[in-house]
């Protein structure tokens, strides 16, 4: 794979140094048209006990290959219900969802989900748990054997391959949720506040890891967090919904997550530039 | 030998209380033979049914055609509840059409529809092995619908999304997330035909324990009730031991996620 699409995310970046004016630069930094995921005119409501509540209002943006999106918002801002729309789990109300072109219609092995509280199987081995995508989809047991014991080594577990599941630690669950999802070479990996749940220093290895499979792979990545640190540190774009409906009020694109991987800038979240960041944006969620 | 723990000596103590005192009752007080037997002939007839039988047949006999009913009933449960109950549980067509027909039988006492399983089974096997079926149906198809209810949406979703089909979920996902309480339900079902079991043998049977307790009560002989009912309670013990110890084998991840 060619490395032009690292290069494409950021290139508007001289520009985001001033803090004051980020607004939707995101997509016209883009080629239109090479889009993998479009959002148009996304509404969803549900039926509440006082009628129809609205979760998401005209949600509107494309997703470029190779970014990493991490949505923001405070809590009840509809921001999984979106990662929802686009696993497939449900449909808009109104508006379109197109993956390639092509309306997203129900749950498939094209996108995949790493989930809050990883659902992994009890009754299956970790490496089971690993191969089930392409065993499911008759991937030849050749061939997902080599791809299990690949995958297990992306996110550190091959020593862990035996284990039951009830043995592995809350990181350690989250990383097979990864490696299950990946596998499959999704067209892009949704994750909907997977760290959430996990300690301070796990999390971090967790955050580590993710950065440098999303590196290495170039796969596209819509993260799901309520943290604005772990978004900075991570995204090369950041998009904030508002509350009730979620709305984008804000989508901006960071290079904190490259700074960290080329330079190895592992300081950067004590940098001035990461602290006008991350009040800018709390200002933003706060006010909501 | 290992240290026993409080309650594994309470459970002993209370087997061991209840023990004195039903030896001090017959003994001190002036009890009838026939209301309370002294443990010393209970366990006189015991010896007695043991060595020359009862009316016919040795007690292993009888306890063995009660045991053969029971665990033809119960296999037969295991292979058609457990199936249907998960299915409909998955599938809320199959649901709709099954469980009226198993919420209405369900409350029913046994006795009351089984002189309609005598008229059209015959007084033989058939309707013996049917009421003890229907007996043990009931709580396992309920707890398997259940099981699969009650699991969480995430583990169908997130195999939805690696690419599993509606029968792979249903063989990977469904069935072994419920089995918990596929197990549940199997334990009561076989409580509950045991309670059957005296029932059904009730019409037409020469041989069997619940059969046994009720010929020796026509003739007041509750030495060997006493001897009949302490047998069936320790047998009724040693097989929910036994499920309990398949399910451990096989759900070796229960109680630790």
């Amino acid at each position: 794979m060619s490395d032009t699409w690292k290069e494409k995310l950021y290139e508007p970046s001289d520009e985001l140094i001033s803090v004051e004016n980020v607004n939707f630069k995101g997509q016209e930094s883009r080629v239109e048209g090479e889009e993998l995921i479009s959002i148009n005119n996304v509404d969803l409501s549900y039926t509440g006990n006082t009628g129809p509540i609205k979760a998401l209002e005209n949600i509107n943006f494309n997703i470029f290959p190779g970014e990493f999106i991490c949505v923001l918002g405070p809590s009840g801002c509809g921001k999984s219900t979106l990662l929802k729309i686009l696993a497939g789990f449900i449909q808009p109300t109104a508006g379109s969802v197109k993956l390639d072109g092509e309306e997203i219609k129900g749950t498939d092995w094209h996108r995949g989900v790493v989930f809050q509280n990883p659902p992994l199987y009890e009754w299956f081995s970790v490496r089971t748990n690993v191969a089930f995508g392409p065993k499911m989809r008759g991937v030849p047991k050749e061939e997902y054997e080599k791809l299990t014991e690949e995958y297990l080594e992306k996110v550190n577990l091959s020593e862990f391959a035996d284990k039951k599941i009830y043995e592995l630690s809350g990181g350690m669950k989250q990383r097979v949720s990864i490696a299950r999802a990946l596998i499959n070479n999704p067209e892009i990996l949704l994750m909907d506040e997977p760290f959430g749940a996990l300690d301070a220093l796990t999390r971090e290895s967790v955050q580590d890891l993710t950065r440098k499979i999303w590196w290495e792979t170039g796969k596209t990545i819509f993260f799901i967090t309520h943290d604005v640190e772990e978004a900075l540190l991570l995204a090369s774009r950041v998009i904030v919904l508002s509350r009730h409906p979620g709305k984008v009020i804000e989508d901006i694109q960071v290079n904190f997550s490259r700074q960290i991987i080329e330079e190895g800038a592992t300081d950067i979240k004590f940098s001035p530039e990461f602290y006008k960041y991350r009040e800018q944006l709390l200002r933003l969620i706060n006010s909501q | 030998m290992k240290k026993w723990s409080t309650e594994r000596i309470l459970t002993v103590g209370t087997v061991v209380v209840v023990f004195v005192v039903w030896f001090l009752v017959t003994a001190i007080g002036n009890v009838s033979e026939t209301i309370i037997p002294s443990p010393a002939s209970v366990w006189e007839s015991f010896v007695d049914v043991a060595k020359d039988g009862y009316k016919g047949h040795t007690l292993l006999q009888h306890l063995a055609t009660s045991l053969q009913r029971l665990v033809i009933a119960y296999l037969l449960v295991v292979v058609t509840a457990v199936p249907l109950g998960l299915l409909s549980g998955y599938n809320s067509k199959i649901r709709a059409i099954l469980e009226p027909i198993v919420e209405f039988y369900r409350p029913l006492p046994p006795l009351a529809y089984y002189t309609i399983l005598v008229l059209w089974m015959g007084i033989d096997e058939g309707s013996k092995l049917a009421l003890l079926y229907l007996a043990g149906f009931a709580p396992v198809y309920i707890s398997c619908v259940a099981g699969v209810i009650r699991i969480k949406e995430d583990y169908i979703n997130g195999a939805k999304t690696l690419g599993a089909n509606k029968w792979q979920i249903f063989f990977y996902v469904i069935f072994p997330a419920a089995l918990t309480d596929v197990f549940t339900g199997l334990r009561t079902a076989l409580g509950v035909e045991y309670t059957t079991l005296v029932a059904a043998e009730m019409v037409a049977a020469t041989a069997g324990m619940g059969w046994l307790v009720l010929d020796a009560s026509n003739y007041l002989r509750s030495d060997i009730v006493f001897m009949g009912v302490i047998i069936m309670g320790i047998t009724g013990i040693l097989l929910d031991r036994i499920i309990r110890f398949v399910e451990g084998k096989v759900i070796h991840w229960k109680g630790r996620s």
